[in-house]
């Protein structure tokens, strides 16, 4: 279990003064999880898997892994791998010596790091790479090896920076299904970092939405998904429509928040509508039909309709509806 | 294109190599900096008694020069001095490239900084002058030791280079990985920092023995009798009149000489190669 309580973090540096990278930090992280930190770049997450890393310390607040506080805890003494975004397989050393680095550095026996290594590499399926260098991989490859490398030291928590960014959409696809069957069969805790919205969802137990250092929301993907509980959130994580409460009428109310596809369209006189408005673009999309609708004030809202033929066209009048569990109303 | 939008033209900077009788000129300095040396080698290998007539092809001043025991003598302490300054200053180099690439932040890293790369630009009469009143004033008499203390400090900087550039280049991302992978630093150290820098040491080696074996002006002052090297006897011999030996040492001189650095580019390309 991972404890970060009250983290914050800030750089000083010599040019731009001091960066706040993360702002008063708290969550914990379950043994056994596949946990997600999500945001968008610069927001502070890579700072946050290298506090847990111990690559860095933080300004203020404390880490806790298994219990114990880590404060001054160098890397080496962790239970924590890391797989790096850049891979950072040694040049020098083979398949096989990259993955028995740490286990030799951990003083295990000649025979049962031999045994560890086949084992790793039929885990990452690279049965018979061993003897290769790093250079003679694919990135996929390579990105397999770190997995294994990292895995082989039977770590408590292995940590995640943006492991499959640097991969084409069909092998990261790939790798995602790898990483869930990797996670399940290890049972190790990993701690993603991503700023793909999509990976962030199909992949984790729960996530961690994260913006200019701070964490805005916890929760599994669903919950998120369909409870978000500030407009950032609800915008980052798939598509939102955020309407203003005094268009509904809603004096008191800051924002409504409804997912397109909960969103119905109905003729210009249809009897207890939401709301009116005229439809500015239709786009069909096979299953699905696409409606921009703009607002009385100009707001825009998105409607995705199933099986929808293109009922209405461009410049038609129309009302809007949906059922009142699917929206949420937003303080901020 | 039509369509009222004005044709944008790609943007040209100044092209150097548009300059008008750059060619020529570029083999002008070509042959002003590669004739001289050119026709030393040539001549090394006349049969003439003098330097300048060219009568047949010999190697019998090659055989002189490797029959000479005074040169031998020079040879032998020029060796001598190159490989105990070439081991020392890149010891040390490594040492001060590391500090100043992976070292924490400490107070006066700018001067440390700047005084390690200074001797390249200090004026060598200056240094061969300040060394050898610094050696006479506090009486340090070592023989060869003078010589080789004089060379390692004015090799160390040629050593820092390519060790720095290497360290700079891969970055921190490997010591990283060795440190999560519970590496300590020594254990660090030994199997992932010294491994990944070894070519850049052993280029930054080759360029402290070839600076080692050239130089003239510090040795000169610095070396007495029985301390003579190899450059400072040659320029000895030439004030009783250049003889083919001379052309003759010149050309071992410069051929191993080139054959280092090369060996030392080749070294330094492998290790940017392997990442
Ligand atoms: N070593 C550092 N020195 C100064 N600023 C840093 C350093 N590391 C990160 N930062 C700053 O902290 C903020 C968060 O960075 P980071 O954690 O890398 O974000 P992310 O991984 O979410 O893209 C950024 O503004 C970044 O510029
Ligand atoms: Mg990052």
């Amino acid at each position: 279990m991972i404890e970060v309580r009250h983290v914050s973090k800030v750089f000083t540096t010599m040019d731009i003064g001091t960066v706040t990278a993360l702002a008063e930090v708290s969550l914990t992280i379950n043994d056994n999880e596949f946990f997600t930190l999500l945001g968008p770049s610069g927001c502070g997450k890579t700072t946050l898997l290298r506090l847990i890393g111990g690559f860095e310390t933080p300004s203020t607040g404390e880490i806790r892994i298994d219990g114990v506080d880590v404060a001054g805890l160098p890397p080496h003494k962790r239970r924590v791998n890391t797989v790096f975004q850049s891979y950072a397989l040694f040049p020098h050393l083979t398949i096989a010596q990259n993955i028995a680095f740490g286990l030799e550095m951990l003083k295990w026996s000649k025979a049962d790091i031999d045994v560890r290594v086949k084992e790793m590499l039929a885990l990452v399926r690279l049965e018979g790479y061993g003897e290769r260098n790093a250079a003679q991989l694919s990135g996929g490859q390579q990105q397999r090896v770190a997995l294994a490398r990292a895995l082989a030291p039977r770590p408590s928590v292995l940590l995640l920076d943006e492991p499959l960014s640097a991969l084409d959409l069909k092998l990261r696809k790939g790798m995602q299904v790898e990483l869930k069957r990797l996670q399940r069969e290890t049972g190790i805790t990993f701690v993603l970092v991503t700023h793909d919205q999509e990976e962030a969802l199909a992949m984790s137990d729960r996530i961690a939405v994260m913006s200019a250092g701070h964490v805005l929301q916890i929760g599994r993907p669903e919950d998120i998904y369909d409870d978000p509980n500030c407009c950032f959130v609800a915008d980052f994580i798939g598509e939102a429509n955020l309407i203003p409460g005094a268009l509904l009428g809603r004096a008191n109310v800051n924002i409504v928040t409804i997912r397109p596809e909960r969103v119905t369209v109905g003729p210009g006189d249809a009897p207890a509508a939401r709301i009116a408005g005229t439809v500015a673009e239709v786009t069909f999309i096979g299953p699905d039909t696409l409606y921009d609708i703009g607002l009385k004030d100009g707001t825009r809202m998105r409607a995705r309709v199933r099986g929808d033929r293109g009922r209405f066209h461009a410049e038609e009048p129309v009302t809007v509806h949906w059922p009142d569990e699917a929206e949420r109303e937003l303080a901020s | 294109m039509s369509g009222g939008t004005p044709v944008q033209r790609p943007i040209q900077g100044f092209d150097w190599r548009k300059t008008p009788g750059l060619g020529v000129a570029t083999w002008v300095f070509l042959a002003f900096l590669y004739m001289p040396l050119f026709v030393l080698v040539v001549y090394s290998f006349n049969a003439n008694n003098l330097v300048t007539i060219w009568t047949g092809f010999s190697l019998r001043w090659f055989v002189k020069v490797l029959h000479n025991p005074d040169i031998r003598d020079a040879a032998i302490n020029s060796l001598v001095i190159a490989v105990v300054a070439t081991i020392l200053s890149t010891l040390l180099a490594t040492a001060a490239a590391l500090a100043l690439e992976r070292g924490r932040n400490f107070r006066g890293f700018g001067t440390v900084n700047g005084l390690i790369s200074l001797p390249l630009v200090v004026p060598e009469v200056v240094v061969a002058i300040t060394t050898l009143i610094f050696f006479s004033s506090i009486g340090l008499n070592l023989g060869l030791g003078n010589l080789i203390i004089a060379h390692t400090v004015f090799c160390i900087p040629f050593a820092v280079l390519p060790i720095r550039a290497r360290l700079k280049d891969m970055g921190g991302a490997y010591e990283e990985a060795g440190r999560d992978l519970y590496a300590d630093e020594w254990r660090l150290f030994r199997r992932v920092t010294l491994p990944l820098i070894a070519p850049a040491i052993g280029a930054g080696g080759i360029l402290a023995f070839v600076t080692s074996l050239d130089d003239f002006l510090i040795s000169l002052m610095v070396s007495g009798p029985g301390t003579t090297t190899l450059p400072v006897y040659v320029y000895g011999m030439m004030r009783l009149g250049v003889t083919p030996e001379v052309n003759a040492i010149s050309t071992l001189l410069l051929v191993l000489s080139v054959s280092l650095v090369v060996l030392a580019l080749l070294l330094g390309r492998r290790a940017r190669s392997r990442d």
